[in-house]
Formats: C-alpha cells, sequence, structure tokens
C-alpha cells in the first residue's frame, strides 16, 4: 500500500473517531442547558440530579473530542500539506475563527461548568453552561464551512496554483453550507437523544427508576420523534443540493451508470467498479427520477458521463458510497419506527415513560448508539462521496498528501487505531458502569475521589 | 491598509509575534500541567487526587494554546506548517498520542471503577511523559535545522530530557503554590531537583545555537548587540540563583510568597524563549523560509488580524476569570 492510500486510512480513522464525540456533545450541551434552565424554573431536584449525571458523560465525551481534534489539526500538516498550501488562504482563516471563537470558550467555560457549581453563583453556572453549548454549536459551525466550502468552493480565485479569497460571505454562506450544517446539527440531536433514552432504559430496566431518570428519558424519546422527520426532510434537501452541485456523488449513492430518463430507485445491487455494472439489481422503476427530479421521466446523470476521454475517472469508487448511504438512510427510518412507537404507547397508556412495555425499553438500550451508525454512515457518503475531489474541482486528495515514507504512515495508523479501539470500548463500558453505579444509588458526584479511607464502598470486580 | 506601510511586511511579523506569544503561553500553562503528570510517580495516591485538582479546571485551556499556535503557523505560515510537521512526523505522532492519553485519563481515572484507576494514572503519567518528551525533541530538532542526522537525534535526546526536566520543574513550583503541609514541601524537594535540568537545558540551547548557525552566532557575538543582549544571560543566571537560596527557605511561614517560584520560573521561561526568538527571526523554518517568505496572503491574514485583535484579549479575559474562580488551594473536584 502507498502512503496516499494509508494515509487517507489515517485521517478516516481520525475524523471516524473523532466525529463521534461531538456528534454528542453538540447537542448535549443545549440539553444539560435545558436540564438546568428547568431547575433553574422549578426548583425540581430531578432536573438537577438529570444534569448531574449528563455533565458526566458530556465531560467524558468532550476530552474524546478535544484529543482526537487536536490529532486531526495536526495532520492536516503531517499528512496533507498540500492542502493548507493550496487553498490555505481559505481554510486558515475559518480555522483560526474555530479555534479562536469556539475552543477556548468551551475549555476553559467547560472547568466552571464541571467545578464551579459550588464556587460560583447559580446564574454563572447557568451561563458558563450556555456559554459551552454555544462554542460547542460554534466549532461545528466552523468546521462545517470549511468542510462545505471544500465540496462546493466558491468566493475565491486561483492564482499561480493557490486559492485567494475574494468574497468571504461567498464562502461562508457556500451553497451546500446550511443543508449540511441543519443535517449534522439534526444528527447530533438525534444522537444524543437516542443515547440519553438508551441509556436512561437501560437504568430504568436495572432498577435505577429515579426521578431524574424519568424526565431525561421523556426529553429523550420527545426530542427524538419531534426532529427525526425534520432530519429525513432535511436529508431530502440536502440529497437535491448535493445532486445540483456534485452529481457524481449523487448517482454513485444510486448506483446509477449510465445517463438516462425515468431511472429507477435501486433497492439493492451490489455495484462493481470493475466492470462498471450493478449485479443483482432490485429497484422501484422511475422512483430516483421522481424523487430527484420530481417527474416521473426526469433525466438523472451517470457514474459514466464522469470518466474523461482518455479514461480518468472523476468520480467516487460506487460500492462504498451505494451501501453507506443505504445504511445511513436504513437507521434513520428505524429511528423513526422506534421513537414514534414510543410516543405512541406513552400517550396511548398516558403513564408517560411508565408506561413503555419492556420490549420497547429494550429496543431503546438497543438504539443506544444508533446516532454513531447513521452518522458515520452518512459522513463516509458524503466525503467518499467527494472522492477523486479533496475540494471539488480545484484539487485532488492525490495532490494534496505528504511525501511521508509508507512505513512511517503506517506504523502511526496501527498506533492509533490501538489507542482509538482501546479508548473506546473504555469509553461504553465507563458509561454502562456509571449507568450502573448511579441505578445502585452510589454517589457518583466525585470527580476525583476524596482518598481510599473516605470512599467506604468497595466496588465490586465487573 | 497601507497605514502603516507594506501589510506583506508588518503582517507577517505581527503574526509571527502572535504565534510566538501562543507558543510561550502554551509552554508556560501547559508546561506546568504536564509538569504536574511527569511527577506523578513520586506522589501517592491522595495526593495525585490533589496534584490533579490542581490542574482539572485548567488543563483543557492551556492546551487550547498549542492548537491556537499550530492554528496560527497553519494559516500564517502554511508552507512552513507543512515543511516543519512532516520533518518531525514521528515525535508529532508520540506527541498526539501521549496527549490523547493523558487528556482522556483525567476523565477516566475519575469515572472508571475503582480498580481501574491505577492504571489511568498511570497513562496519564505515560501520556504527560511522551508527550513532554516528544516536545523537547522536536526542540532539539527544531534548533538544528530539523535534518535527520545521528548527531542532531542525539541532540534531540537530550532536549527532550532537559525539556521534561524543566516541565517538572515549572510543574513541581504550580504544585507549591496549589498545596500545603506535606506535599506541599515535597514540591519544594521536586523543584530542588528540576531546577538543575532546567539550567542545564537552557544553557545546552544556548550554547548550541550559535554553533549550528553561524548566522545566529553573529546576532549574539558582534558589537554592539553583544552588549544590548548581554542582560539576557545575565538576568537569566541571576533568578536561578535566586531561585535556588529561596527554595532551600521554603515553604515560608504563614503560606507568604508561595506563588513566587512559579513566577520565577515562568520569568525564566520568558527570558529563554525570548532569546530564542531573537536567535531564529526572520527565519520560520530555520535557514530555510523566513516569515515573510512562507507568509498567506495579506488579505487572508487581515481577515484573522480583525478577529484577533477582539478575541483574542476576550480569551485572556476569560482565563484570568477562570484563574481568579478556581485560586487558592487545591481541593476535593466536586460536580456539585
Amino acid at each position: 500500500m502507498d502512503t496516499l492510500i494509508l494515509s487517507r486510512m489515517q485521517f478516516a480513522a481520525n475524523i471516524s473517531f473523532h466525529i463521534l464525540f461531538p456528534t454528542i456533545t453538540i447537542a448535549l450541551g443545549w440539553v444539560l442547558l435545558f436540564f438546568k434552565i428547568r431547575f433553574n424554573q422549578t426548583g425540581q431536584e430531578r432536573w438537577m440530579e438529570a444534569y448531574r449525571f449528563w455533565v458526566k458523560i458530556f465531560a467524558l465525551s468532550f476530552a474524546m473530542g478535544v484529543v482526537s481534534g487536536i490529532t486531526m489539526s495536526f495532520q492536516f500538516g503531517t499528512n496533507w500539506p498540500g492542502f493548507m498550501e493550496t487553498v490555505g488562504n481559505i481554510a486558515g482563516p475559518l480555522l483560526a475563527y474555530e479555534i479562536m471563537t469556539a475552543f477556548f470558550l468551551e475549555a476553559v467555560f467547560l472547568g466552571i461548568m464541571l467545578f464551579g457549581f459550588s464556587r460560583v453563583p447559580n446564574w454563572l453556572h447557568t451561563i458558563a453552561t450556555f456559554l459551552v453549548a454555544f462554542g460547542t454549536m460554534m466549532s461545528a459551525f466552523w468546521i462545517i464551512v470549511l468542510n462545505s466550502w471544500m465540496h462546493t468552493p466558491q468566493g475565491f480565485e486561483m492564482i499561480d496554483g493557490v486559492a485567494h479569497a475574494t468574497d468571504w460571505s461567498a464562502i461562508i454562506f457556500n451553497p451546500s453550507m446550511p443543508y449540511r450544517f441543519a443535517h449534522m446539527v439534526l444528527a447530533s440531536f438525534l444522537t444524543c437523544s437516542f443515547l440519553i433514552a438508551g441509556i436512561s432504559a437501560f437504568r430504568w430496566l436495572i432498577g435505577g427508576r429515579t426521578a431524574g431518570v424519568r424526565v431525561a428519558m421523556k426529553t429523550a424519546i420527545v426530542a427524538a420523534a419531534l426532529l427525526i422527520p425534520v432530519q429525513i426532510l432535511v436529508g431530502d434537501m440536502h440529497g437535491l443540493n448535493t445532486k445540483e452541485y456534485q452529481p457524481a456523488k449523487v448517482a454513485a449513492m444510486e448506483g446509477h451508470w449510465e445517463t438516462a430518463s425515468g431511472v429507477p430507485l435501486i433497492l439493492f445491487a451490489i455495484p462493481d467498479d470493475e466492470a462498471r455494472e450493478n449485479r443483482f439489481e432490485i429497484g422501484i422503476p422511475k422512483l430516483a427520477s421522481f424523487i430527484l427530479t420530481h417527474d416521473w421521466d426526469g433525466e438523472l446523470k451517470g457514474l459514466n458521463d464522469f470518466v474523461t476521454e482518455d479514461g480518468e475517472i472523476l468520480h467516487p469508487r460506487v460500492a462504498p458510497v451505494f451501501w453507506s448511504f443505504r445504511v445511513m438512510v436504513g437507521t434513520g427510518v428505524l429511528m423513526l419506527v422506534v421513537s414514534w412507537a414510543a410516543i405512541g404507547m406513552m400517550m396511548w397508556r398516558k403513564r408517560g415513560v411508565e408506561g413503555l412495555p419492556k420490549p420497547m425499553l429494550y429496543a431503546l438500550v438497543g438504539m443506544s448508539f444508533s446516532g454513531w451508525l447513521a452518522t458515520l454512515a452518512g459522513w463516509y457518503t458524503t466525503e467518499i462521496g467527494r472522492q477523486p475531489w479533496l475540494v471539488q474541482g480545484v484539487m485532488t486528495t492525490k495532490q494534496a498528501v505528504a511525501d511521508v515514507p509508507a512505513p512511517m504512515v503506517l506504523s502511526t495508523l496501527i498506533a492509533y487505531l490501538a489507542v482509538y479501539v482501546a479508548l473506546l470500548a473504555a469509553y461504553i463500558f465507563v458509561i454502562f458502569y456509571l449507568a450502573r453505579k448511579m441505578s445502585r444509588g452510589e454517589d457518583i458526584g466525585t470527580r476525583v475521589a476524596p482518598s481510599p479511607a473516605a470512599q467506604p464502598r468497595a466496588i465490586p470486580a465487573e | 491598509m497601507n497605514y502603516f506601510g507594506d501589510p506583506a511586511v508588518w503582517l507577517p511579523f505581527v503574526f509571527a509575534g502572535l504565534m510566538g506569544l501562543s507558543i510561550l503561553i502554551y509552554v508556560v500553562l501547559d508546561g506546568f500541567d504536564l509538569g504536574v503528570g511527569v511527577l506523578f510517580p513520586f506522589a501517592d495516591d491522595e495526593e495525585k487526587d490533589r496534584m490533579i485538582a490542581s490542574i482539572g479546571p485548567f488543563w483543557d485551556a492551556n492546551e487550547t494554546w498549542l492548537v491556537l499556535a499550530v492554528g496560527l503557523m497553519l494559516v500564517a505560515f502554511p508552507a512552513a506548517h507543512g515543511e516543519i510537521l512532516t520533518a518531525l512526523y514521528l515525535p508529532v505522532a508520540i506527541m498526539l498520542i501521549g496527549l490523547i492519553l493523558r487528556g482522556v485519563a483525567f476523565e477516566f481515572r475519575a469515572k472508571a471503577p475503582a480498580p481501574q484507576k491505577t492504571l489511568w494514572n498511570n497513562l496519564f503519567f505515560a501520556g504527560s511523559l511522551m508527550t513532554a518528551l516528544s516536545q523537547g525533541f522536536m526542540l532539539g530538532m527544531y534548533v538544528m535545522g530539523l535534518d535527520w542526522t545521528w548527531a542532531h537525534a542525539g541532540f534531540g535526546v537530550l532536549t527532550a530530557a532537559f525539556l521534561t526536566v524543566g516541565y517538572s520543574f515549572i510543574g513541581a513550583t504550580w504544585v507549591i503554590h496549589k498545596t500545603d503541609e506535606y506535599l506541599q514541601r515535597k514540591a519544594v524537594d521536586w523543584a530542588k531537583g528540576g531546577i538543575w535540568g532546567l539550567v542545564l537545558g537552557i544553557g545546552a540551547i544556548s550554547v548550541a545555537t550559535p554553533f549550528v548557525s553561524a548566522r545566529i552566532f553573529d546576532k549574539w557575538f558582534s558589537w554592539p548587540e553583544a552588549v544590548y543582549l548581554a542582560p539576557l544571560p545575565i538576568l537569566s543566571g541571576l533568578l536561578v540563583v535566586w531561585l535556588w537560596v529561596m527554595l532551600r527557605k521554603m515553604p515560608f511561614a504563614g503560606d507568604r510568597l508561595s506563588w513566587l517560584p512559579f513566577a520565577a520560573a515562568t520569568a525564566l521561561w520568558v527570558m529563554a524563549f525570548g532569546g530564542m526568538a531573537y536567535s531564529f527571526y526572520p527565519y520560520v523554518v530555520p535557514e530555510k523560509l523566513t516569515i515573510y517568505a512562507a507568509a498567506s496572503a495579506p488579505e487572508s491574514l487581515f481577515i484573522i488580524l480583525i478577529g484577533t485583535c477582539i478575541v483574542l484579549p476576550t480569551i485572556i479575559g476569560y482565563t484570568i476569570l477562570a484563574y481568579t474562580i478556581f485560586r487558592g488551594k487545591a481541593t476535593e473536584l466536586r460536580y456539585d
């Protein structure tokens, strides 16, 4: 394997690991603010109980996001120096604004949010919670502006092979940014909702039926049920936007090789990149044309349009895009079914989350990390779908890669993978551990245990 | 835009200054919390908790200064960013894994089941050590001009050891300020041990740098520059002697002046850093690329500068706020 493919694997590994945690924290910050405001309004201890549990998950997720994010910021230089050398005049300011307006805000006020409750007035603690949520959202905004610009670049001119900004508002409000940002923020809220619902259901099942668990679970289920239809709508609009600006990606998502009209919606197929055709194709006639053009006989561009006369392929590999898109949509449909079923049961029995039958609670536990699956699948669809371009129409991924010996990239790739797998396992383990510990009624209010002597409860070996 | 002369001249200078400032703030701030991590094996379990409590609310923001420094290099000097980071590919990877391990250890050691706490304590130490060593190694390689030869790597190993000891020194002075009683006395001993590493480290780099480059040699040892610059080494020397005398008497009754070693350590670092910045200016990649040749387009730098002028004071403001809120001796960290 050469440096290019190893570097791509390494970046894919990094971003896949990284994105898991912002996906939780972007929304969880606002959920915590909601819990805190409800507590301030009502004075009911259950909201604070929910806050205290979920702020721990937030802190853990945040730390994971920060450290993996630092890794990515360095990898622009270590693995992809061509990227900054070509489009640094545009990517640079966007990243700088992310660091200055978001990172410091989050990092400083996180300390106050986590440890300041007894040191600062309540209002300042609430403001700190808000600023952390706001900072996390700002961070998502800037990075998605940059990512969107790479998909739909505008507002610049090329001088001697280097991009120069000509119109910053065109760069920031590039055509795909609003859709991409809305899609990502909603993905975060859904991921967070299913995580809260799943872990709360888990606590409920093992007997931790406190008022705090109840309000958290109800908040999460209601949010999920309300937001998933919105997400499907936004996803569809995002798809139409992609069709306009990145038709090769849509063709790969749909698995269409030939430009044609009245194109079927392919439900199942095994795209064969070598033979340039689908095997075992099952489709619904004309439906793809109708969905994407709102005309049963609308014309859709096929992948064969993105091959130059001398045989250079300017479209992504089809199979990974085709499949990851189906995984994302499938997970989304499952989210819709589960959250609406849960709402339906709650309304029918009129007993709130206490009305949820056991199988439903198990289903929610099973869906705890469904948001991760959908987000990763969606991320692969959009990012692999961009290949071979790094910045659509401006530079290819190949042009950006560093001249580093392949064995060196391989060795760091293995090291990163080992660390990521271990940390991911530890993360999931600790979330369930905290949930179990809390359900046994033990205090997990301390972040740093005072001393072995002051910690009388021996924790049984797990 | 032309009020201050040619923006292609002053903008790179300003950004080099900003980058230097973030690196300096980084090595002081993350220096002390990395140092606390390096000192971990010398503390018992209860002391470890207090040491973590003394840096818990700060470490994340401290580390962000590194991201800002690298971010500024990336935006202001993209070519240098690529060249330096690809040349230092392996130490950067080691540093990143170190930062990952220590960063998550803060959270895991407090949340994982008690029997696993030792594991996370060890990983916190290992991560801090990896980070400090690789940063020191990179410093040495940078001073030597980023060429991979055995001699240069050897010098890198030397600076790796010295910077790590230097971090543990400033970490110890932080612990002196943030704790009391037995742990404070222990930290005074750590500081007495660490100061030698610091002196040797600053000395080694100061001696080596002029001999790597004739240009730097001329900058320091020509008339009248040598006279203007003389206060830098002299002041540093006096400061070290004074620190040594103070540390032998500390801690003072009533915790008087417990902040002093930390302040003195910071002053030492500022001087050492100033000396380095003077040596290398105007180069960003030593002897290869000047800040003027590596700079991004002025219009992009200008966009960032406007934001920086507003945002940087704000950041410094709320950083001070955080340090004020968590002032005083470190106690147990609680979420409520």
